[in-house]
This record gives structure tokens, sequence and C-alpha cells, in this order.
């Protein structure tokens, strides 16, 4: 499902955070990408989800290489990528149900259509009795289980969350990670970036080790 | 296809609610876009209601030949005699004991027509060229003042064509004015969906992180752009209503002191759908450009 091969990222004025990065991810599996802080684990989720591109070798995600796309393709390859983001980024002037709205809004779906499946997005992540919520009123918890409910409303077939559990204390990292393992188990490729790779042993993961932007294991 | 017209109901919903959910600034930018459109509105209707009267008058230019003040029965005759052969449209004669009694009849006049010791006004003959065009009118101007007798010619379409003369530079004016106002109104647009595409900053960035097309980001803003220019324009036609019917009535007295009538006419449903178009499509042009440029910067 995913091949990297030589795949390297410079940023402007010369950082180098990734280089020579080469591995294969195939469908249905659990990969978490573990590392020092800075070791680029960030750049790589971003890398895949097609949010940054690639400077050197090749990535390819459902046939696809991301570093070859054109500009005017991207938006539409990244509705194919559920995204949860380290500071998740949800909106705060507007309630959870509105959240997980928002990438249905942006594929065009009908209105009536996208709350049934907003809504069946929030039951799968145990906060349906809190859609009228807005999000300041909800727990470090909840709002990561708000964000992986809006990165799943699309249903992708991949899945990448960077640090989903940073945040949190070990009750709530063991739930949200719980769930990312729900997903995997009815074929959701899910990768995870984590600096704390503790408790992850029995996912029985494709371990991707960084460090200092090179793939160590 | 469905989900085209989808994006499109939703982006104007989204923009309707932008309007209203900041009813204030909504209010003030109407009052700006409005207030810009008010200026040549009102000048436009007025002038339109001015060119009204001069058409309505210059259909029938006149031509009043006066006779010397001792010019004979005999010499008066000859002239009639020529104005039948020269053959006007129209000609009537005017004598002078006719133009007394009706100069005695207008208010104020009748005494001092009194103590006049004799008529002082001549006989007069009022004459509709065939031809009313400009040049000429003023060849058979010049024809008939140089007939035997005749005092004085007066081509009495002259005031409407200096009105003519006056109200083209008046469109003309109003063009420079709405065409000033127009640059006016783009720029307070791009002001305000500037502002808006800021405070939308973090919605934007996550809209696109999570595979929104420019086109989704950027459709409320020109939606929004868009309406705030419509409503405008309305609230600027309303301004020029009001502005119409505050002179109406003065306009009205003023017209009466010179004799006639003259009922200025408010914007029309054209007028009205005009500027309201303009405002949309000068909110447009204005939003296109600010969401260009504001969206380069978050990129």
């Amino acid at each position: 499902m995913i091949v990297a091969s030589d795949l390297g990222k410079r940023y402007p004025g010369g950082f180098e955070a990734l280089a020579g990065v080469s591995f294969t991810i195939e469908a249905g599996r659990m990969v978490f990408i573990t590392g020092h802080s800075g070791a680029g684990k960030t750049t790589l989720i971003k890398l895949v989800a097609s949010i940054e591109r690639p400077t050197a070798g090749s990535l390819v995600v459902n046939g696809q290489n991301l570093a070859a796309l054109r500009r005017s393709v991207i938006p539409y390859v990244r509705r194919h990528i559920g995204m949860v983001f380290q500071d998740q980024k949800l909106l705060f002037d507007r309630n959870a149900l509105d959240n997980v709205l928002l990438p249905l809004q942006i594929t065009g779906l009908g209105r009536r259509e996208s709350v049934r499946r907003a809504q069946a997005a929030l039951d799968k992540v145990g906060l349906l009795a809190r859609a009228k919520a807005m999000p300041v009123a909800l727990s470090g918890g909840e709002q990561q289980r708000l964000a992986i409910a809006r990165a799943v409303v699309n249903r992708p077939a991949l899945l990448v969350a960077d640090e989903p559990t940073g945040n949190l204390d070990a009750d709530s990292a063991d739930e949200v990670l719980e769930l990312f393992a729900e997903f995997n188990r009815v074929g959701v490729t899910v990768i995870l970036a984590t600096h704390e790779p503790r408790r992850i042993e029995r996912y029985r993961p494709q371990l991707l080790v960084l460090d200092h932007g090179r793939l160590a294991a | 296809m469905t989900a085209w017209l989808h994006q499109h109901r939703a982006a104007l919903g989204r923009a309707l609610r932008r309007l209203l959910q900041t009813p204030f600034v909504t209010l003030l930018s109407l009052l700006v876009i409005g207030i810009a459109l008010t200026l040549p509105a009102t000048g436009y209707v007025l002038l339109s209601g001015l060119g009204e009267v001069s058409r309505n008058v210059s259909g029938s230019p006149q031509i009043s030949v006066f006779m010397a003040v001792d010019a004979s029965r005999k010499e008066v005759a000859e002239i009639e005699g020529r104005l039948r052969r020269a053959a006007p449209d129209a000609w009537r004669f005017v004598p002078k004991e006719d133009a007394l009694k009706r100069l005695q009849a207008s208010e104020g006049m009748a005494e001092i027509v009194a103590a006049l010791p004799r008529n002082p006004l001549p006989d007069a003959f009022v004459v509709e060229p065939a031809n009313a065009a400009p040049e000429a009118l003023e060849v058979l101007r010049k024809e008939l003042a140089g007939w035997p007798k005749v005092a004085h010619v007066q081509l009495d379409s002259a005031w409407v064509k200096r009105l003519d003369a006056f109200l083209r530079l008046g469109r003309l004016a109003l063009w420079v004015l709405a065409g000033i106002f127009s640059v006016g109104l783009v720029a307070a647009t791009f002001n305000i969906i500037r502002l808006q595409v800021m405070a939308q900053a973090a919605e934007i960035e996550v809209a696109r992180m999570i595979g929104a097309t420019d086109a989704f980001i950027r459709r409320p803003f020109y939606y929004y752009g868009t309406l705030q220019g419509a409503l405008g324009g309305l609230l600027g036609a309303a301004f020029a209503a009001g502005i119409v019917a505050l002179l109406r009535g003065p306009a009205g007295e003023l017209a009466a002191l010179y004799g006639g009538s003259f009922a200025l006419p408010g914007p029309d449903g054209g007028v009205v759908a005009a500027l309201a178009g303009a405002g949309a499509l000068l909110g447009w042009i204005g939003a296109r450009l600010s969401v260009g440029l504001s969206l380069r910067r978050i990129d």
C-alpha cells in the first residue's frame, strides 16, 4: 500500500529532516513510527498524508507517487487519507458534530447523509452524546477522539496520526490507542508516530524507528 | 454535479451565516457600500428626470418674431405673407393687444399695465419650424431677422440647448464619480474580505489539510462579497429614493415658479436592479482580488 524508496525531505534553509528512507507497508498493517524528538517522525507523517512534499526519492501511496503529484490533485489525495494532527486542529467556533461534518462538506456530500455519517463516526469514538458540545467543553481525551472521528468520517483506507497520545494521561492514551487498533481490526491501515512506545507491543505493530532523519530499524 | 451543487449551496449558506453572525459589522459594511453608491445613483435619477423635461420641451422648438413697435398693419401683413410662402410647420400671429391682455392677466402686472400711457408691446409671430435641427433653426432665425421691420427674433429652444449641454456635462461628471466610487467600493470589499480571511485562518488551514480545494475555500468569500455588494446596492437605491423624495416637494415648487410642472421620478425597477447588480459585480471583484492575495499570504 505504501512504498517509500530513498525518501528525503530537505526544508528551505537546508535542514535535512529525512534522508534515504526506504520501507514498505502492507495494506491493513498497524505501524508505529518511533524515535527521539526531532528524529523526523512528524515529517514522515506529513509526507505520507501529502501535507508536505518529498524533496528526494519517491513515496507511493495507494498507487500514486506523492513526490510527483500536480498541485491541483493534492486535495483529492488528502481526502482518501484520514489525518489526526498532533495539536488536533479542531475548530473551536463550532460544536463536535460540525467539526466532524467539515470533511463531508469538502467532498460535497448532501446535508442529511453527512449528518448521518458524522453521527456514526461520533458514535464509533464514543462521543455521540456530546455531539452538540463545543470542543472547549471536552476533555483532552475526548478532543483527541473527536479529531479521530473527523479523520475517519470519510472512511479512508489509511489513517495517519501524529503523537495522538502525546498530551494524554495513561488511561486516555490507552483508550485512544485501542480506538486506532479497532479501526485497524476492520482493515484500515494505521500509521502512528509516537516518541513513547509504551504498551504498543500487544498490537504487534510494524516498527519504523527513526534516528536523525534516517531509518534505524 | 450534485456534489458541485451541494458545495455551492453550502458556500452560499456559509456566506449568509457569516453576514448574519456579525450584524453590526455587516450593517457598517453595507452602509459604506450603500453610501458610496448613493451619490452616483441620486445623480443619475435627478439627471434622467431633467433629461425627461428637456426631451418633452425640445420636441417643439419655437421661434418668436417680434415686429418693431412702430410697424404698421401693412408691414405686419407683408411678414405674414412671407411666412405663408416660407411654409413653416405652423405659425400664429399674436397681436400686440392680445399680448397686453395676457400681460395684464399675470399676477401683479395689472396695475403696472394700467399705469402705462400706451401699449409698449410689439406685434409678434410664433413660428414652429418644419426642420427642428439646431443648424436649420439658426439659418431660419437669421433669415427672419433680415426681414423688414422685424426688430428681434428669439430662438426659444436656446435654453433647451443650454440644459442639454448642462445635462451632458452632468452625465460625464456622474460617470467619473461612479468610477471613483466603484474603485472605493472594490477597495472597501477587499479590506472586509481580507479581515474575514484572517479571522478564518484556522478553518482554512484545517480544511486545506483534509482535502479542501482552493475553489472550496474561496467560494464562501466570493458569495460573501457578492451578497454584500448587492445588499449595499439595494441600500444605495433606498437612500437615493429617499433623497429624491425629499427633493420632490421643493423641485415641484421651483417648477411652479417658472410656470411649469415637474414631477421628479424616483429610481425605477431598472435602476434598483442595476445598482444591486453593480454592487454585486464590484463586491465580487473585491472579494476575488482580496482572497487571491490573502490566501497567498496564508500558504
